[in-house]
């Protein structure tokens, strides 16, 4: 790849990237969330088009405008979300799209001599519905393999798998690699990296740091490439005053659906009077320690106990639901990851959304629109939404108006805890800041204010302490004004005990 | 005593429009589309039929008559009429991304209209003393059949060619659901347009045929029944509640066009039954026998919600639009 540039809208994902990769090789591309992994990766699976740039394969310059391109000069790319067909078989799946006579049989064989060859263990007749998430991805890669690539890009394979499957998952690889198939994998545990790759290539914010062989390379020279030098952004932090603490966290793990452990005996103060700063990779487990502690996650042990500002007893959260924990006098606030899945109502306007928390103050049989109303007014004008009226279905605004929306709402409850997600996600600066602002005033109200954030700059200069999450653990609380991006880095790929990662 | 040589034909002429149209909705379901226009276009085959039948007799005698363009001329017709519908139906849901139920419906009650205003119309022209037109020459030569008697040929071979014409569409489009790539494709699409569309697979396309060619195959529905069960007399709103129950069938078949051979013959019978059994002069009773068909979908599907087997469950992406930037 050269030169290759990709631009949505005004943000450039990828600036002028030269990539090279060799015959019978695994090269593992190495970057934060939004360094532009996954969108270089998708030009060269033809999901998008780069804007400029050449790519050459075995020296020929080719163009791959369609994923049916990509196949046909034997790339492939495993996504991290599979695309399966839940009803269907695995053979059924591996030659969906494929022209010629339907032969399921003679698929299954053929299916069968690929695990046989590099070591997958599926059975060609089963049901997707019956997999387990490995062997579904075992099922994404024989079909790109039957489809006859020898280039394939896994899309953060391991996020879904356990540590055992990990090492069954990188085995495969290997086999594919002696066989002289070229692999790229993307990731960010610096220990697969050095585990499995011959050589790394790190992009750091849409830009091309270099590339170092794995055997010259260590944890430490990988994390300060990937994190690259401070920038000064400027938020105002004012020092914090009033610290008494709010939250307290105290071994809380949560399993999912699937019962992989999610939170790990976590354990943390959140005070009043500051920001605290929730750092880590993604799905480090940020998004469910702040529904275990909002009561939407279910919590399999731990305690999270509430302080009341006044003074009052203290209350034991954990088995309560947010209904109750609202009812019992304690006002937390969550503006979540997924604005318009959990936050707010799409297709409502910004009065029906600020009822959406008001509701229930009502008493008789017709709502009260006039307060909503009012509390709408207030906060287009104060934040200075974008929109033609209080009425205007909030989907169809800006990401940035859509955020002060839910923000905006949620400090009108004037609540003792206010936590966020990603609340700068997909904002543009100016509106950052306001939203950095916004939070900054409620820590001086004495709010206990939760940030969890994706960019360490920000983190380091908005918040006061920052936690750390690796792999469902808390892997260090810093102070932010004393720490660097250096040492947060090496936290969020560490776990503690050891440097052996999760 | 009920005789049970003069109930099954009866039941296999009421059985075989359900079955046109529930293999039509099946096909058409089957790519994701909830078509509940269904008694809509069946309902346009039917008068498009009727249309092309009542110019051909109005310009021919009946002694001139050609077997091949008394048949195929109303055939084409249907086939054209009930084709606009799906394209319509297409063109509103796939296209423009409208709602499925709510287009379905309006099909639905734009058919019966315009079938009933056609004919309407129609019957106006013949200046008849009865609300319905009779196209008795070409009737005869949809519902010739071999005439064999005995029990055995009362049973089996006493239908026009468009009852057999129906088993054989269910039973192909049995096989090539099951055992063609084409048919693959098209349950992909109707399970996961995402994957399908990921996989190469032209989701438009497939949707657009599917809901077209299960239309037209519908649409024969109406034209069956005008032509053979109703003996070529076409009357405003005769056609009752069929439609429905061909969607009730594929339910009840849970989308397997084969099993709906016998099934429609099954619920033919129970949409006859009433006349069947003797119930004296007792209304009541013989309303509760018609309500036989739906109390069995109902039943059916309870059976199958209860049992959650994955395979027995709709199309996973039935009546969800697909937009590929919409992630």
């Amino acid at each position: 790849m050269e030169n290759v540039t990709k631009r949505f809208g005004k943000v450039v994902a990828n600036n002028a990237i030269n990539l090279e990769l060799h015959e019978g090789e695994i090269l593992s591309l190495l970057g934060e969330n939004g360094s532009g992994k996954t969108t270089l990766m998708n030009m060269l699976s033809g999901i998008y088009f780069p804007d400029e740039g050449q790519i050459y394969i075995h020296g020929e310059p080719v163009t791959i405008a369609s994923p049916k391109d990509a196949f046909e000069h034997g790339i492939g790319m495993i996504h991290q979300h599979f695309k399966l067909v839940d009803l269907f078989t695995a053979t059924e799946n591996i030659i969906l799209g494929l022209e010629g006579k339907l032969d399921i049989a003679e698929a299954s064989k053929k299916v069968k001599e690929i695990c046989d060859k590099y070591g997958f263990d599926i059975d060609p007749n089963q049901k997707i519905y019956d997999m387990s998430v490995s062997q579904k991805q075992t099922v994404e890669i024989v079909k790109v393999l039957y489809r006859g690539a020898d280039i394939l890009i896994l899309d953060e394979p391991t996020a879904v798998l356990t540590p055992q499957e990990t090492d069954k998952l990188f085995a495969i690889m290997r086999n594919m690699k002696a066989d002289g198939k070229s692999l790229i994998i993307i990731t960010h545990k610096l220990h697969e990296v050095l585990d499995v790759s011959d050589r790394v290539a790190v992009l750091r914010k849409g830009e091309y740091v270099g590339d170092v062989a794995t055997k010259d390379a260590d944890q430490q020279s990988l994390t300060d490439m990937m994190v690259g030098h401070t920038v000064s952004l400027n938020i105002s932090r004012p020092e914090p005053k009033d610290v008494e603490k709010r939250l307290v966290i105290e071994g809380l793990t949560a399993y999912d659906e699937l019962g992989v452990k999610r939170l790990d005996d976590v354990s943390f103060t959140i005070n009043a009077g500051e920001v605290l700063g929730i750092a880590g990779v993604a799905g480090s487990g940020q998004r469910e320690l702040l529904e275990s502690i909002a009561g939407l996650y279910p919590v399999a042990s731990g305690h999270v106990t509430f302080y009341p500002p006044d003074g009052g007893k203290e209350k034991e959260l954990v088995g309560l639901d947010p209904m109750k924990i609202r009812k019992s006098g304690i006002s937390m606030s969550f503006v979540p990851e997924d604005r318009l899945g959990m936050g707010l109502v799409g297709s409502m306007g910004m009065t029906g959304n600020m009822m959406l928390r008001s509701w229930r103050k009502g008493k008789g049989l017709f709502l009260n629109r006039k307060d909503p109303e009012a509390l709408a007014n207030r906060i287009w004008e104060e934040l200075g939404v974008v929109t033609p009226s209080t009425s205007f279905p909030v989907r169809r605004m800006s990401g940035g108006n859509v955020q002060k929306v839910l923000v905006g709402r949620e400090i009108a409850q004037s609540p003792a805890v206010l936590m966020t997600a990603y609340a700068v996600r997909g904002l543009d600066i100016n509106t950052s800041y306001t939203i950095y602002n916004l939070l900054t005033e409620q820590k001086m109200r004495g709010v206990a204010v939760v940030y969890v954030g994706e960019d360490l700059d920000v983190l380091l200069e908005l918040c006061d302490r920052i936690v750390v999450l690796c792999g469902g653990q808390v892997s260090g609380v810093v102070d932010a004004r004393k720490t660097n991006k250096r040492e947060v880095g090496a936290l969020m790929t560490l776990v503690r005990g050891g440097n052996k990662d999760e | 005593m009920f005789d049970l040589a003069s109930f099954l034909p009866r039941a296999v002429m009421q059985g075989i429009p359900l079955l046109y149209g529930s293999t039509g909705e099946i096909l058409t379901e089957k790519s994701g589309n909830l078509n509940l226009g269904i008694p809509g276009v069946m309902y346009v085959g039917g008068i498009c039929g009727v249309i092309g039948a009542f110019f051909y007799e109005q310009s021919t005698p009946a002694a001139d008559m050609n077997a091949f363009l008394a048949i195929g001329i109303p055939m084409l017709c249907s086939l054209l009429g009930s084709l606009l519908m799906g394209l319509l139906y297409c063109l509103l849901t796939v296209t423009l991304r409208a709602n499925q139920n709510v287009t379905g419906l309006a099909l639905t009650t734009f058919g019966v209209g315009i079938g009933n205003f056609f004919g309407g119309s129609l019957i106006k022209l013949t200046d008849s003393e009865v609300p319905s037109i009779a196209l008795s020459a070409t009737s005869a030569y949809f519902s010739k059949s071999l005439n064999v008697g005995g029990w055995f040929g009362q049973v089996f071979l006493s239908y026009g060619f468009l009852a057999y014409l129906a088993i054989v569409i269910a039973l192909f489009a049995s096989y090539f659901l099951k055992h063609t790539r084409t048919g693959l494709h098209l349950r992909a699409v109707g399970e996961s347009a995402a994957t399908a569309d990921a996989a190469g697979i032209n989701v438009t396309k497939y949707k657009y045929l599917a809901t077209c060619i299960g239309s037209m195959i519908a649409g024969l529905g109406g034209l069956y029944y005008v032509m053979d069960y109703a003996c070529g007399v076409w009357s405003n709103n005769a056609f009752g509640d069929r439609g429905w129950l061909a969607i009730a069938l594929v339910i009840f078949t849970i989308w397997r066009p084969n099993v709906s051979v016998l099934a429609s013959i099954l619920f033919g019978g129970f949409y006859i039954l009433y006349i069947f059994i003797p119930t004296g002069t007792n209304l009541a009773i013989k309303e509760l026998y018609k309500m036989l068909p739906y109390v069995v979908t109902l039943v059916v599907l309870i059976i199958v919600s209860l049992r959650k087997k994955r395979e027995v469950q709709p199309p996973a992406s039935l009546g969800l639009s697909y937009f590929r930037e919409e992630r």
